[in-house]
């Protein structure tokens, strides 16, 4: 028996749940040193150094790098964990989500200011998303 | 005795508290947001409370991957403003209060609901933008608060059926209270919001109203709605949702709305509020 996941079929969602937590801890718990002031200073000076601080795969080191958000999602990034990343660097939470849809910031920006993405609800078929 | 005289549900986006400390409420793009909450201001100068208990959650900043509690309750005497990485908001110290922090914990827990106690902790913005939207800019906040911590970042959340009973738990713990104290509970976070990958920007105007008109009328009709409603519908972090069904469960089935409102955007988010009186 495995536990029924039923969000997994829901199109560009991930869903941060306890078999992605245990996968993303590492990459977390990096996250969480960047809300002390000396830590975000030593990894700004130079991020690679720092990284290899932490008990983090290449492929999460990589996506930090790159600031592959979706990726650090694939990888088991939480959002809130992640927006210490984008903090650091002095980015919105706005920016960091236009930059996971493909969308250029201004894009992103008036597709909100246009009530944002739509979404049917109640759903015609509860299989489609 | 005390007792809970009213319920407020709000939206708690990051992005208000700033507007609101860098002086911006008046911008174009945040003006008809911040007059949704005039009325709301005015209401609350005229129906003070002695305690809001005020459910929110933490959005990784008080709670690490060490430590993940599904239901918190601040126990403490005072709770600071959190650093969330960019300095804390220079907003006032929270007090609470812990006879009744610690008579509802002994009270709940009895009713099989298990609380983590917490005796140090600070608070984010979940907790202190609805202060602002609800007191605006105070010197010190005019009540005592008590912060009630519900984990709904890390999957599964509690159900919305298991949230609702909880307000009812909560409800009958305040009415054992031997004091003559006027209680609020407020439900924040949600509406519609989606902040992760390619469907990032989700918003569902029409979810978000059906749960307020359900949230007003069939609360426990609502409570019954499965955590994937919500995520497929109100998007990935709308299952916030799940703690405004704790504010509905402490009060009455029968309540008086006294105050609707909605506005899309704020940032990335669906901004919902009710004042309900019973």
């Amino acid at each position: 028996m495995s536990i029924d996941k039923p969000y997994e079929g829901i199109a560009g969602t991930t869903i941060f749940d306890h078999d992605m937590a245990r996968q993303g801890y590492h990459l977390n718990q990096f996250c969480m040193s960047l809300m002390k002031s000396d830590n975000r200073e030593r990894f700004k000076a130079d991020q690679k150094a720092y990284l290899d601080q932490w008990s983090l795969t290449e492929d999460q080191k990589q996506a930090v790098l790159a600031r592959d958000y979706n990726q650090l999602i694939s990888l088991g990034g939480n959002i809130y964990f992640l927006a210490k990343i984008f903090s650091t660097d002095g980015l919105s939470f706005q920016y960091a989500a236009s930059t996971m849809t493909g969308m250029s910031e201004q894009e992103y920006k008036t597709m909100m200011l246009n009530g944002g993405r739509q979404s049917e609800y109640p759903f015609p078929d509860e299989k489609g998303v | 005795m005390a007792r809970i005289s009213a319920g407020v549900a709000t939206s708690h986006v990051p992005a208000v508290g700033a507007a609101i400390d860098l002086g911006k409420t008046q911008d174009d793009y945040w003006k008809p947001l911040f007059q949704g909450y005039e009325y709301s201001k005015q209401w609350i100068s005229e129906n003070p409370p002695d305690v809001v208990f005020l459910v929110y959650n933490d959005h990784a900043n008080a709670f690490s991957m060490d430590l993940i509690p599904t239901f918190a309750i601040g126990c403490a005497e005072t709770f600071k403003p959190a650093d969330e990485g960019w300095g804390p908001r220079k907003v006032p110290d929270v007090s609470g209060h812990p006879e009744l922090a610690s008579h509802i914990t002994q009270s709940v827990i009895q009713d099989d609901f298990d609380l983590t106690v917490v005796n140090k902790m600070d608070v984010d913005h979940g907790l202190t933008v609805p202060l602002s939207l609800m007191f605006g800019q105070p010197q010190s906040w005019p009540c005592k608060v008590i912060p009630f911590a519900v984990n709904v970042v890390l999957y599964p959340v509690p159900s919305g059926l298991r949230c609702y009973l909880l307000g009812k738990a909560i409800r009958k713990a305040v009415d054992s209270f031997d004091r003559d104290l006027n209680v609020q509970i407020w439900g924040t976070g949600g509406m519609s919001h989606q902040l992760q990958g390619p469907r990032a920007g989700l918003i569902n105007k029409a979810f978000d109203q059906s749960f307020l008109d359900q949230l007003i009328e069939q609360p426990q009709q609502l409570a019954e709605m499965p955590h994937l409603d919500y995520i497929r519908h109100g998007g990935s972090e709308g299952i916030e949702l799940v703690m405004w069904l704790i504010m509905r469960g402490a009060l009455d089935q029968n309540v008086q709305v006294k105050h609707r409102f909605y506005h899309v955007p704020a940032s990335n988010t669906a901004v919902g509020h009710l004042i309900l009186e019973h």
